[in-house]
């Protein structure tokens, strides 16, 4: 995993991205506390095929990158756009 | 000792004192099953045994004893927190490492080095005076010292204001320490089972399943065990062994990476660290320096070495010490760190009745090993949270009572 395919930029350096976490769904704005807690505080910290935020440092560009944590793999960089779109037509989690 | 030795010096025959028996078959209950032999698990098991007569005791390791981080760690041992909580814990397991090689029968090397964190800018000078002050405050042998005083304590140091961050001052920890870390575990696991513990290698649990009210089960890759009562101490794997038993947890597994130079002759006597320069260093009993740095920069569930790492790592050594430009690495690797947003561990209840955690070790692990194994056992035996370990609880997140230990936790921010 040296080299992140940016949907914006093409191929760089995996050292001008840095990783935001994983795509996850915020509560609602009165959603009880624990719901909170859980968003801001839990991790899935999945082994295995995940979908996180990633950002190209210099040009602010963020955008997802679905990739395997146990094999360093990436699977696929998307515009948020394209990956939101896809879920819509999946199931809404994430999941695959 | 020093005749004892000679006598078994001449001896032919001495076989020595053996460490772990032959693998016995795995039994369909245990009272306490501790998931993970590591140095966390296997203290478990030994304070289960010694401070409560708890014998009936199964310790289930995936791979070898003691293989995952606590072979990896870099065997530093301080107190010097930032937190009451924090400092108070620590200060504890300082109290049991001063006599841990007495009471274990086995050589420890532990090694009070005096502990230097270099301060190279106002906020980390702002942070090490307010960890001296936390520290004196609950009488932690602490204090920040000027250039002149670590020019004295470690001459070594590159102390020239024509780099990029040149050290101000330090916060000097004198009973900061370094152990072998392999002899702690092994000391443990033997302390153990001489009280007829079960220690299990390539034994790994594959699935949990809680009854409610009553014991627990689980599925190992050699046939399911019911036990009264769990412990869980796998770092690195948290997640995926809390996922199991059907809990979430604050935790995100980053590999940290640390390297040894080849042997050099002894010239590094305190251990030092900069948060600035992402380096922490100390020199072994072989003369090796042993030097860790930053974690990655994502999650990742995998012990591979990188070259940035070590090209990074080398660029700051190089500015703190620039005479090792010649010395050769000899060996890196990873360890998988249980990163917390506190910097805390998170140990004791769980959602699950009688399943309890020993987790978010982070970067921080390994010198509460005999404080954490001892306060575990003290849960799991009683089934109350003790006192020093309530704070971290993993509770506190859902009440927003972190424990915030990121200034002298970590290095690199």
């Amino acid at each position: 995993m040296k080299i992140i395919d940016c949907p914006l930029n093409g191929p760089r350096n995996a050292q001008e991205f840095v990783c935001g976490g994983e795509v996850r769904q915020e509560p609602s704005q009165d959603a009880a506390i624990d719901k909170w807690a859980d968003f801001v505080f839990l991790e899935n910290n999945l082994q295995g095929v995940v979908h996180e935020w990633w950002c190209h440092v210099a040009t602010s560009y963020w955008f997802i990158v679905t990739r395997n944590t146990a094999t360093e793999e990436i699977i696929a960089t998307r515009r948020p756009d394209e990956f939101f779109a896809g879920l819509k037509q999946t199931d809404g989690t994430g999941s695959e | 000792m020093p005749l004892a030795l000679l006598k078994y010096g001449f001896r032919r025959k001495y076989k020595g004192d053996k460490y772990f028996p032959e693998a016995r078959p795995l039994r369909d209950t245990y009272d306490v099953v501790i998931i993970g032999g590591g140095g966390h698990g296997l203290a478990c098991a030994y304070y289960l045994a010694s401070d409560w007569g708890i014998a009936d005791v199964a310790v289930l390791e995936k791979g070898w004893l003691a293989s995952g981080n606590t072979a990896r760690n870099t065997a530093i041992i301080r107190a010097n927190y930032l937190t009451p909580a924090g400092v108070l814990f620590y200060e504890e397991s300082m109290r049991l490492w001063r006599s841990l090689a007495g009471e274990l029968g086995i050589n420890l090397m532990y090694s009070e080095r005096g502990h230097l964190t270099l301060a190279h800018s106002d906020a980390a000078l702002r942070t090490s005076r307010w960890r001296a002050e936390v520290n004196k405050h609950l009488g932690i042998d602490s204090e920040l010292v000027g250039r002149d005083e670590i020019a004295k304590l470690c001459p070594e140091i590159n102390l020239s204001e024509e780099v990029r961050y040149p050290v101000l001052g330090a916060l000097y920890h004198p009973p900061g320490a370094i152990a072998r870390h392999d002899a702690v575990a092994w000391g443990y696991a033997r302390g153990a089972m001489h009280s007829g513990i079960e220690i299990h290698q390539q034994t790994e649990v594959t699935g949990i399943k809680s009854h409610v009210g009553g014991s627990i089960e689980l599925e190992t890759n050699r046939g399911s065990i019911t036990a009264g009562t769990v412990v869980q101490a796998v770092a690195g794997m948290s997640s995926e062994v809390a996922r199991m038993a059907g809990f979430k947890l604050p935790i995100r597994s980053i590999p940290l990476q640390a390297c040894v130079s080849e042997p050099l002759k002894p010239f590094l006597d305190p251990i030092v660290v900069s948060g600035s320069l992402h380096i922490y260093v100390s020199q072994s009993a072989r003369g090796e320096l042993v030097m860790g740095g930053a974690t990655d920069p994502y999650p990742l569930y995998s012990t591979r070495s990188t070259l940035d790492f070590s090209e990074r790592l080398m660029a700051n050594m190089l500015e703190l010490f620039p005479f090792l430009e010649n010395a050769k690495v000899l060996r890196q690797w990873a360890g998988i760190a249980d990163m917390t947003p506190d910097f805390s561990p998170v140990m004791g209840m769980t959602p699950v009745s009688k399943y309890y955690i020993d987790a978010g070790w982070g970067t921080w692990g390994f010198k509460a090993t005999p404080v954490c194994g001892r306060c575990m056992a003290e849960l799991a035996a009683t089934g109350k949270v003790p006192d020093l370990i309530r704070s971290f609880e993993l509770e506190r997140f859902g009440r927003m009572e972190q424990v915030g230990e990121r200034g002298a936790a970590a290095v690199g921010h």
